[in-house]
């Protein structure tokens, strides 16, 4: 009788046991939600299809590798159509989903709307948007995959008065807020080397025609031209400056020489110099491997934001490894003040730490467009290693 | 004095093509009392057919015979039999809600279908540059003038010197004594379609190098030329030609004496003072109707 007394007893506690073990095991096996908000339609189409196609390719290599601690990771992908509006309804709905961690939108302008919904149900929410407002509204749960304007647009400036001994600076931006940031970033960090702005040209997102704007940065007969556009619109731009013959260095912040600017713009590309965070051209084994897969994955070569969405997956994966679970308020806990190195954790590509308001740190060059591909001119260290 | 006869040339060159397009809906409103608002789209699409084309091996040149052969029967033929011969004897305004449907279709279809990007497209003057009278002039500008315009007075002498164009002409004033005449009248509106597919290709072949091939160029093209052929004359197929032209310039020398932000204004202005001030266009004569 005592023997089957014990033996329902073990048999109870085999059966407990194995209850929890498969309810912890349900937890285990359950995906990570990502949920993409991207501009894959309207004048953000270029940049958005990149960043997804990044986040898209690291989301399957990290799978292949068995997921991050054990958990496999699902991508959602939604459409902004570069519309504010559409890209914070979007934010709302991968929030009640139970998304774990929001990418995109790419547009600041969209961001900048957006990520109210994140930021109240405590979703880490990673952008490519450069503006330099997105992190000055002490939101915790916002973290960058590119530099800010602020910290990229001294680099720039000082490229324009050391090496091209530039006093007179013609700006052509796009009337957004990532073109407003950059402008007023780019005027700050010109006269902070004693450079001035002789012209001032505002365009529209989405513009054709660039005829009237280059002319007025030509009437201004400035030394050099900073374009400060979006991608089709960039391209749109230098085309215009080459049909009418502009001679002046023309130079910009990124998204100038992407390699979608190049591919657009064509031969009126090359001689165009950026200051660049990101790009496929940069020495380095991890960069070339990149290069190479991403050509393999989407038979385009990627760009800057394409690395953007690329690096900030693996960007979670070291805070999710770091905090040691998938638990939303540790992972946040864990971004802030992390140092990756892309030794330990390939899939950042470069070392990279993230400061208190989620911005970057890292390397950044100095490229000029030369045969239809992107050439390293100079390799900048991190602002912290200064 | 320099810049403004540059911005005077580039300013043509861009109005040419809005006379292009807006030729086109005088063409069809004349020859069939139709009101295309897919004019933009009728744009784009030829663009999109010519980069397939040219992805698949075709020269520029073949690739835009191709695709006007192409248009003629997709934009001409088949939007004639499919849209506005069905609708054409409810009146005008199922043809006008049905070209906006179109429009909205022929956008999302490329979009969803094709790309949400936009494509680079070879242009077909180069980037030659040379100074003519101190001023920088462009082959692409030049070159863009030089064969609109050629297309416009093409289609113009094909119109009055041809037989042809004559029988398009009486069909467009009066289809029932023109039929009593003896012509064939639904081919003559049909020959409209085909001029109006190949109007719209040339615009493509010549817009796209700076507008990037994208599913939304037509959209403000399309707008643009519908203001430059009210504006000219809407029943005058030299008013489109002077309409796409004054838009061109106006909205030119606009966005580098005003601001380039009140651009896309100033053909919205100019469309609204004609309306007001002469309703007919500017070579547009009145209609007049016995009740």
């Amino acid at each position: 009788m005592n023997h089957l007394v014990r033996l329902s007893q073990i048999a109870r506690s085999l059966a407990a046991v194995g209850c929890l073990a498969t309810a912890a095991f349900a937890a285990q096996a359950q995906p990570i939600k990502l949920a993409g908000l991207y501009e894959l339609s309207g004048p953000g189409a270029s940049a958005g299809t990149m960043f997804k196609n990044g986040v898209a390719m690291a989301v399957k290599e990290i799978n292949e590798s068995g997921g991050i601690l054990g958990r496999k990771l699902e991508h959602t992908i939604s459409d902004t159509q570069t519309n504010p509006g559409v890209a914070k309804g979007l934010a709302t709905k991968a929030v009640d989903d139970g998304a774990f961690a929001v990418f995109g939108p790419v547009y600041s302008g969209s961001i900048m709307v957006s990520m109210a919904e994140t930021r109240r149900a405590e979703v880490p929410n990673f952008t490519g948007g450069e503006a330099a407002g997105i992190t000055k509204q002490g939101n915790p749960y916002i973290f960058r995959t590119s530099f800010t304007q602020e910290t990229a647009m001294p680099k720039v400036a000082r490229y324009i008065a050391n090496n091209l001994k530039a006093k007179n600076v013609a700006v052509i931006f796009v009337n957004n807020d990532f073109g407003k940031g950059g402008r007023d970033a780019i005027t700050k960090a010109l006269a902070d080397v004693g450079a001035k702005v002789v012209a001032d040209v505002s365009t529209d997102a989405g513009q054709l025609d660039f005829s009237a704007p280059v002319l007025k940065a030509k009437q201004a007969n400035a030394d050099a031209i900073f374009v400060y556009l979006n991608e089709e619109e960039s391209a749109r731009a230098l085309r215009e400056l080459r049909k009418q013959g502009v001679n002046k260095p023309i130079v910009g912040e990124t998204t100038l020489t992407g390699q979608k600017v190049i591919d657009l713009a064509g031969e009126a590309a090359n001689g165009a110099v950026a200051h660049v965070g990101l790009t496929v051209d940069a020495p380095g084994a991890n960069m070339l491997k990149f290069k190479a897969r991403f050509y393999q994955e989407t038979k385009t070569i990627s760009d800057h934001n394409g690395i953007k969405g690329y690096t900030g997956v693996y960007l979670l994966k070291a805070a999710i490894e770091k905090a040691g679970k998938a638990d939303r308020k540790a992972v946040v806990a864990a971004l802030h003040g992390l140092q990756v190195s892309a030794a330990k954790q390939p899939g950042v590509l470069l070392d990279v730490s993230v400061d208190a308001k989620g911005d970057l740190d890292r390397e950044s060059f100095i490229v000029e467009v030369k045969g239809g591909k992107q050439e390293v001119k100079e390799i900048l260290p991190p602002l912290s290693k200064k | 004095m320099s810049d403004f006869l540059q911005l005077l040339l580039s300013g043509m060159a861009t109005g040419s093509i809005y006379a292009l397009a807006a030729l086109g809906f005088t063409l069809l409103w004349q020859a069939s009392g139709t009101i295309n608002f897919a004019q933009g789209e009728f744009v784009m699409l030829p663009a999109f057919a010519m980069v397939a084309f040219g992805a698949a091996g075709l020269p520029l040149g073949a690739a835009y015979v191709a695709t006007c052969v192409l248009a003629i029967a997709v934009l001409g033929l088949a939007f004639k039999r499919g849209i506005v011969d069905p609708l054409f004897k409810f009146g005008m305004m199922p043809i006008v809600v049905a070209t906006i449907g179109l429009a909205i279709a022929a956008r999302n279809g490329v979009r969803a279908g094709y790309s949400a990007e936009a494509h680079p497209f070879a242009s077909l003057f180069g980037d030659k540059l040379f100074q003519l009278g101190g001023v920088t002039v462009t082959l692409a500008d030049v070159g863009t003038l030089v064969f609109a315009l050629a297309i416009v007075f093409a289609t113009q002498a094909f119109l009055q010197k041809t037989v042809t164009g004559r029988a398009m002409q009486a069909v467009a004033q009066n289809t029932e004594s023109a039929t009593v005449l003896g012509i064939n009248v639904p081919r003559m509106i049909f020959y409209t379609f085909a001029i109006n597919a190949v109007l719209a290709t040339t615009a493509a072949l010549l817009v796209t190098p700076a507008y990037l091939a994208k599913f939304d160029m037509g959209e403000s093209l399309g707008t643009k030329a519908f203001f430059a052929a009210i504006i000219g004359g809407f029943n005058n197929s030299r008013g489109a030609l002077l309409g796409g032209l004054i838009v061109g310039v106006a909205e030119n020398l606009a966005a580098a004496y005003i601001s380039p932000a009140y651009k896309d204004a100033v053909a919205l202005v100019l469309f609204m003072v004609v309306i007001l001030f002469k309703p007919q266009g500017l070579l547009g004569r009145k209609v007049e109707r016995k009740v």
